[in-house]
């Protein structure tokens, strides 16, 4: 195999599993350090400065980076990433004059974000600080998207989400709420904007066609439904509930109802709990709360009687499963379960009769605009899409990371520049090494369990909607979570030319990770390895030729606690340990410096 | 040295042997030697031996002296009896152990200062005696502990970090052991654990003493250019005569080797180590033709590994030479033990 080519930025990134896992790329193993070092306000901006809403994702980001943990494939579970953030943000001292500040010359180009969520709010974050002029239209009169909408209180406080938002209208973005676009040609033609963004979410709730459908108004949409709730419309609900769909928004529909009233709430899947599309953590809330979850249930018609509806007819079913794939189903029975309301959440799509199709702005076969994924920008070079707009229901993360890309986008097109060319990734590596048998950085591996966040006790829960049932860490729980981190980005780093070949390092690795052995193919060397590799997608690490006998020194990235112990048993010192940060670009002037005349910001 | 605890946590998909122990259940203590020193790879290729014997932790002794390599008896099989005795007595104390119960395995673990200096009439005399042991000698041709002193198996020309030239004949010790009849005699070399770790498993399996000779470079004090006895040095004079080959427990039974063309060691399980000769010229079963060989060799400036010599049908090791009980002395009643004053009189009534 040929050498491991380590300065590609890409490399070391993807040791760090978390930030390699997160679409946004948050350092995480840096902000774990200094919670640990109790840095609140740092590891709080180091988050924001990748992520933008940690106290909002410190509570309900879809964590893509905890399944990622290295810690979860040397235990059995991964860090409790998301939990620490909240940590970080809770007990921040005051960062406000830290955060960053719009321009005090505007570059005279005005931008247009449709929709205040969090895709959109990411896109005036990073250009107001390079003089754009940012205008946020708001169809409802509260900001925050489906954030606010759709999460409910009791998960998400509002003060949080008005605290987060407020940092980012504090640099002088213009919301305009109660502000719907109607027409795009309109705003095209008359706002006078230099590019518009677009990030009106998915609100369009999948409806549910079967009899009795419209025979009631105690059917409702759940994205709907939640709204009402989070807007105050609606206070109350009936004592049994059935909720249709087994996602993250029927786990918030659930738990609503239960805080608005009902008695006896069930969750109506159609397959076995393996196919459910909710989150493991939500539904453990929901279930640890009273819900029942009931399975192999597929919905046939709302039972209606005198222009009520007292029910619900399921067809009872039953499933062949083949490789944990189903290849046959039957039904085995048909029941009624009775209720009050039922809640559909059965999925949700996005949704564009505003925009006309004579914009030049190409849609597919499902009425679904036609995007870029890397650079978010529709056939209508000033047109740019992001969030559950560009690419369907994701998550908060990824209209994060879709409002920096496209801002990355807006920059370049407002300044001339390809929008094709991205800025580069790079990645900056430092020694930890301080003297013999000394390293700035410490990395005891403590076999302390994954901890678990403490609730409001349940009878209190249910009093009010805008309880948060997460208390977050304590001070106990938080000193030994950050223990459990394991510093992936603290890299071992090799150069061959002064490895002597001892085996000392071989000889140490806990987790078998190193093999010396004569250069070959892949499958050569994998054959060699000191323990079995167990993931074939996971990179080797091959070195240079060794100076003494023209072996390779390899290194399975794989499990690797990154203890340290390589470098400290290195007589030579070819191993170290060295941090490696990852430059994740965003719309920046010195990127793209922009040759247009810029203006003095007016009052 | 290292300021580093070694994690408990391990690779999940570690092979297990037939205790059902991996290695990792076969180490010790975290070694408090020089990073990148030859005994801590000595010391993970005696556990990997171990381990890949299914021996139980508490049938094996191990014995030490003093110097470096004296110290890693800490190292490896925490669960294992240790002594770590006076500086040179360690065989009197295994020959003492082995005559009072022959059921355990015996490995002792010296250097070449304590086995060529200080301890070498301990030595000779339990080659001697042939005690059924492993004796495996770091050798480094430094003092290590004292800095660096030239020692007994230092080469003639070999300069010491200093500069100084060393003028004194060395003491091989792989000759020496033959000289004296050592049953079995192996030599290796600290970076390469393909070869020692099936020779130090044929060494503990050879029903009599063993002495495996494994060079193994003193990083602090003898590493440097003009050493004879460095990583680099060693690795460009060391000649293997002899391959050895671990053959799976399947295979050994399927496959018969033509005998003298290799000499077949039995594992625990039913495996097998196979220790197969490369050169033609070389006899491992004629101590004296194997004596002359490694001896030219040496006059080369060719270091020999490999097994070097082992006895086709072992000579009569320690206890069938004095006729000793066949139970330890701990499993024997008191009463036997302790013939008794009567029996004692009669005894001295003969000299009377």
């Amino acid at each position: 195999m040929e050498p491991t080519d380590t300065r590609h930025p890409d490399y070391y990134h993807r040791v760090v599993d978390c930030q390699w896992a997160c679409p946004a790329h948050t350092d995480v193993p840096e902000y774990i350090r200094l919670i640990a070092q109790g840095s609140f306000g740092d590891a709080y901006l180091s988050n924001r400065a990748s992520n933008v809403f940690p106290g909002i994702l410190g509570r309900v980001c879809d964590r893509p980076c905890e399944p990622a943990c290295r810690r979860g494939r040397v235990e059995e579970q991964p860090v409790a990433i998301c939990r620490l953030k909240r940590v970080a943000s809770d007990h921040r001292e005051d960062i406000t004059d830290r955060l960053p500040v719009a321009a005090p010359l505007r570059n005279g180009k005005r931008i247009a974000c449709i929709g205040a969520g969090p895709a959109s709010l990411t896109v005036a974050n990073d250009l107001l600080p390079l003089g754009y002029e940012v205008t946020i239209f708001e169809q409802w009169g509260l900001s925050g998207g489906l954030m606010r909408s759709n999460i409910p209180a009791f998960r998400l406080p509002a003060d949080v989400l008005d605290e987060e938002i407020g940092y980012i209208l504090a640099m002088g973005a213009d919301l305009r709420l109660n502000t719907p676009i109607t027409s795009l040609k309109a705003l095209l033609q008359d706002g006078g904007y230099d590019a518009v963004f677009v990030g009106s979410g998915a609100p369009k709730a999948k409806d549910l066609r079967v009899a009795g459908r419209d025979d009631s108004d105690r059917i409702h949409s759940g994205i709907d439904w939640l709204q009402s709730v989070a807007f105050g419309h609606r206070k109350s609900i009936g004592e049994r509930v059935l909720i249709i769909g087994v996602g993250n928004t029927a786990m918030d529909c659930c738990r609503s109802s239960l805080r608005l009233g009902a008695k006896h709430v069930r969750v109506m899947a159609r397959k076995g709990r393996d196919f459910f599309k909710a989150s493991e953590w939500e539904l453990e809330d929901a279930e640890s709360e009273g819900v029942e979850i009931v399975v192999n249930h597929a919905p046939r018609a709302f039972v209606i009687e005198d222009r009520r509806l007292t029910g619900m007819r399921f067809d009872v079913l039953e499933y062949d499963l083949e490789a944990g794939q189903i290849v046959a189903e039957r039904k085995i029975d048909s029941v009624v379960i009775p209720c009050d309301d039922v809640i559909l959440a059965i999925g949700q799509e996005n949704a564009f009769p505003w925009i006309e199709r004579d914009l030049g702005i190409e849609f597919d076969k499902w009425q679904v605009p036609k995007i870029n994924p890397v650079t978010f920008q529709s056939s209508r070079p000033e047109v740019f899409f992001g969030g559950d707009s560009a690419l369907g229901p994701k998550n908060i993360i990824w209209a994060v990371e879709h409002g920096h890309q496209a801002a990355i986008s807006i920059h370049s097109h407002c300044c001339g520049k390809p929008v094709a060319e991205r800025p580069a990734h790079g990645v900056t590596l430092a020694s930890r090494k301080m003297g013999i048998h000394e390293w700035s950085y410490k990395n005891d591996y403590n076999p302390a369990e994954r901890r678990l966040v403490p609730h409001v006790a349940l009878a209190e829960r249910f009093k009010q909607i805008k309880i948060e049932v997460e208390l977050g860490f304590d001070a106990t729980q938080t000193a030994l979570e950050v223990q459990r981190c394991l510093n992936c980005d603290i890299q071992t780093v090799f150069a061959a030319p002064l490895c002597i070949e001892c085996d000392a390092c071989i000889d140490i690795c806990p987790v078998d990770c190193l093999t010396m052995t004569a250069n070959g193919t892949e499958a050569e060397i994998t054959a060699q390895m000191k323990a079995p590799r167990r993931d074939p997608d996971r990179p080797l690490y091959v070195s240079a030729a060794l100076k003494q006998t023209g072996r390779v020194m390899v290194k399975d990235e794989d499990l690797c606690v990154h203890c340290g112990l390589c470098a400290e048993r290195c007589p030579t010192a070819a191993w170290d340990m060295q941090k490696s940060t990852v430059h994740i670009p965003h719309a920046s002037s010195d990127e793209t410096p922009c040759a247009q005349q810029a203006t003095r910001q007016s009052a | 040295m290292a300021s580093i605890t070694k994690p408990k946590v391990a690779h999940p998909s570690l092979p297990r042997n037939e205790l059902g122990l991996t290695r990792r259940d076969y180490e010790g203590g975290m070694s408090t030697l020089c990073a990148g020193c030859g005994h801590d790879s000595i010391t993970a290729a005696i556990t990997e031996a171990v381990w890949g014997l299914s021996l139980r932790p508490e049938t094996l002794v191990k014995l030490s002296g003093i110097g470096c390599s004296s110290k890693t008896t800490a190292y490896f099989v925490s669960g294992a009896h240790g002594f770590n005795g006076v500086h040179g007595r360690m065989p009197s104390i295994a020959t003492g152990a082995n005559a009072a119960n022959h059921t355990l395995t015996y490995l002792g673990v010296s250097g070449d200062g304590d086995s060529l200096s200080i301890g070498l009439g301990q030595l000779a005399h339990a080659i001697r005696r042939n005690v059924n042991m492993l004796y495996v000698i770091e050798n480094n041709g430094v003092y290590g502990l004292t800095k660096g002193q030239f020692s007994a198996s230092a080469d003639v020309g070999t300069t010491s970090k200093k500069g100084d030239s060393n003028q004194q004949t060395p003491v091989d010790p792989a000759l020496l052991a033959l000289s004296l009849g050592a049953g079995f005699v192996a030599r290796g070399f600290s970076g390469d654990k393909h070869q020692l770790v099936p020779l130090i498993q044929a060494g503990l399996r050879h029903p009599g003493f063993a002495l495996i000779d494994v060079l193994s470079p003193c990083v602090t004090f003898n590493d440097h250019e003009g050493s004879t006895k460095s990583y680099a040095y060693t690795r460009e004079h060391y000649h293997a005569a002899v391959e050895a080959d671990y053959v799976p427990r399947a295979e050994a039974i399927a496959v018969d080797y033509p005998a003298g063309e290799s000499l077949l060691v039995p594992l625990h399980d039913g495996s097998q180590v196979r220790l197969r000769k490369l050169e033609p010229a070389f006899d491992t079963r004629n101590r004296a033709n194997a004596y002359a060989y490694i001896d030219a060799k040496l006059h080369e400036g060719e270091y020999v590994t490999g097994l070097i010599h082992a006895q086709d049908a072992p000579e009569h090791e320690l206890h069938a030479v004095n006729r000793t009980a066949a139970t330890p002395l701990n499993r024997m009643p008191y009463e036997r033990l302790n013939p008794g004053a009567a029996t004692l009189a009669k005894l001295m009534a003969r000299y009377r």
